[in-house]
């Protein structure tokens, strides 16, 4: 914990820097007539989180808060492993809408979900794999005429548009 | 009477076929919701607001408001079941609440969680009835420094109140400040923090992506780690004889019930506190005030009740601030006070004056709502504790699917499903090292409307910071706000002056 607690508060001291660099691309004073710049408002609240950042840092030195003193692990292989699991499958799924649409990757990632981290039987994970992208469809497609990207599946589609739509 | 006039109006509305259908679903989604480990009202209605956009926007917030209810009532289930609270809101029932499960007296927990709620929810919401309209009244008034200092009287709130670590939770609101500028200079129209020049920032960083992402992906994380999965599902057998000798042996307790109530509301109308340090306190006081204050922990009947009144009574207290002023009572109001943004409403006490019929409406539909999360709660019991079974590695992937379908729905981007995965995954790495979530998302609905009253103010009185104070009502509320800043300052003098 302790060493990311450090580790974490000088990432983000690096990313309020950025943010104030951003910001700066406005005017960040005062404009006679018009008020604060435009990035006035970002800047000096990313300036605060800097600010922030330091203390947390400070405290990190002199051992005065709770995780700088701690001595347990960020995360134990357990969680190393869950994390990465379903982080990791979350992160496939979200990359395959751009190639097989949500509706090649929902089922996809059911299927690796049930099967490989809750080792469900292949009948329910069958049933939830074909009922989620169905009643997907007919919820977002259908009733709230949203329509869900579809990558190159797109074509598949035409005669569902044809029949409900 | 007027406002008795404007209350049947509501119930008209409320009581329409659609509207008392989505109560009903609205409850038991919630109660399902709630009755999940680890998720609660703000993770059902960030995940599942982007559903609403099939209905008008009065049905919209009557579905989430009673979502918002069910949960509350749900969160005790899971924690007199499995000994884990369904939320954060119902960590005080399991003190006693599992105790008594564990003695064989899970059915008049479940009942008495479940009584208490009600009377919590109906006292907060006749209190809810007879203080918001005098109150948006008085808000009619306000000009852009007095919605000013509203929103700093809000974050300070969580800095003074919250009880999070103090740096961090001020990171966590200036972080979520500057998203809320992203996009287009609100006075110059200019692009304004457009990050690797992706075309995706140019509309702003959508709340709901945030929410969703911390509170929908970030969570069940969270959840995932902390759940050991070797949970003893108690058993309860609830009977309408069972309900009726426990309905009897509550009368004991109504003068806890009382306490919760009342407590409970006037907690959950501060910004940062809502129900649970509401809930907490009740409990707390439940247990100093007790005559057999020994017995709390160990399966005490008062311990169950006190906090479950608190909880309720102070999911209808966070709802006050929001309609009448625009600023949340908790993160679940925050999520609600974004969607009436989307649904083309300005929230705050104009609502009162534009659009009645979705003020009253939703206000008549925490009445129905309150009284059918009741109902379904004692009816369903076997389910919900049947649904307590269910694997989580089933739940699971099912949340991460609606988060991802339902945080794509309001914007069409692609842009924003990787965001909102960003957000999940950073905010559970950050909330691993105490970084409070909570008032980023506050601070992400409240962003835009802090900075154009900020920015209005200072062109008004050409850069006199001054202006802040001098009004009497902006005044009063910006001296409140620094004294609550200053709370964690007094509390640290006085804690070295006592070491030493």
């Amino acid at each position: 914990m302790r060493v990311a607690e450090l580790v974490m508060a000088l990432a983000m001291a690096v990313f309020s820097l950025y943010l104030m660099w951003k910001s700066a691309e406005l005017p960040i004073g005062w404009i006679p007539e018009e008020g604060p710049g435009g990035g006035a408002f970002p800047f000096w609240l990313s300036v605060g989180m800097l600010v922030c950042c330091v203390v947390i840092v400070i405290r990190w030195f002199r051992r005065t808060s709770p995780l700088s003193r701690s001595t347990e692990p960020y995360m134990d292989a357990r969680t190393v492993r869950i994390f990465a699991l379903a982080a990791g499958s979350l992160f496939v799924m979200v990359a395959s809408i751009h190639l097989i649409g949500v509706y090649g990757a929902i089922p996809l990632f059911l299927i690796f979900y049930m099967r490989y981290m809750g080792s469900h039987p292949w009948r329910l994970t069958g049933v939830l794999a074909v009922a989620m992208p169905v009643v997907t469809f007919f919820f977002f497609e259908i009733a709230l005429k949203i329509s869900l990207p579809k990558g190159k599946t797109e074509p598949l589609f035409y005669p569902l548009y044809d029949m409900f739509l | 009477m007027e406002i008795f006039d404007l209350l049947m109006g509501g119930f008209a509305i409320a009581l329409q076929p659609l509207n008392l259908g989505l109560i009903v679903f609205g409850c038991a989604v919630g109660l399902f919701i709630g009755a999940m480990p680890g998720l609660g009202s703000v993770n059902g209605v960030a995940i599942l607001l982007p559903m609403t956009f099939l209905v008008p926007p009065t049905s919209a917030i009557i579905f989430l408001g009673a979502i918002y209810y069910g949960a509350m009532y749900g969160g005790a289930i899971s924690s007199i079941m499995l000994g884990i609270p369904g939320a954060s809101t119902a960590v005080a029932t399991t003190f006693d609440g599992r105790p008594m499960a564990l003695q064989g007296k899970a059915d008049f927990a479940l009942v008495a969680a479940a009584t208490a709620s009600f009377v919590g929810g109906s006292i907060s919401i006749v209190l809810f009835t007879l203080f918001a309209p005098p109150l948006a009244d008085v808000a009619l008034a306000f000009g852009p420094p007095e919605e000013f200092a509203l929103m700093i009287l809000a974050f300070a709130t969580f800095i003074g109140l919250g009880g999070d670590d103090i740096p961090k939770t001020f990171f966590s609101i200036f972080i979520g400040l500057v998203f809320s500028a992203v996009g287009l200079d609100i006075v110059s129209g200019q692009p304004r923090l457009i990050f690797f020049e992706l075309p995706g920032f140019f509309h702003g960083v959508n709340f709901l992506v945030l929410a969703i992402g911390i509170y929908g992906i970030g969570e069940i994380l969270w959840t995932m780690e902390v759940s050991k999965g070797n949970v003893v599902v108690s058993q309860a057998n609830v009977t309408i004889r069972g309900i009726g000798k426990s309905l009897r042996a509550l009368l004991k307790t109504t003068k806890t019930m009382l306490m919760g109530s009342f407590l409970g509301y006037f907690v959950g109308i501060l910004p940062a506190a809502g129900a649970t340090p509401g809930s907490l306190m009740a409990y707390g006081i439940a247990k100093a005030t007790s005559k057999d204050s020994d017995s709390f922990g160990k399966g005490n009947v008062e311990g169950v009740v006190a906090p479950e009144a608190a909880n309720n009574a102070a999911s209808t207290g966070s709802m006050l601030p929001m309609l009448t002023l625009g600023i949340p009572g908790s993160p679940t109001t925050a999520i609600l006070l974004g969607g009436m943004v989307i649904w083309g409403l300005e929230p705050g006490p104009l609502l009162f004056v534009e659009h009645k019929e979705f003020v009253w409406g939703l206000i008549a539909s925490l009445y129905a709502a309150n009284l059918f999360a009741l109902l379904i709660n004692i009816a369903f019991i076997p389910m919900f504790i049947w649904v307590l079974k269910m694997p989580f590695t089933i739940l699971a992937p099912i949340i991460f699917i609606l988060c991802i379908v339902g945080g794509y729905a309001p914007t069409n981007s692609m842009h924003d499903i990787w965001l909102m995965f960003i957000f999940g995954v950073v905010g559970y790495l950050m909330r691993k090292l105490d970084y409070p979530m909570a008032p980023a998302v506050l601070a992400i609905v409240l962003g835009p409307l802090a900075e154009r009253s900020m920015r209005q103010s200072l062109i008004g009185s050409h850069g006199d910071m001054m202006t802040f104070f001098e009004r009497p009502i902006s005044g009063t509320i910006m001296v409140l706000g620094i004294v609550l800043l200053l709370l964690p300052l007094v509390k640290i003098v006085r804690r070295r002056e006592a070491a030493t």
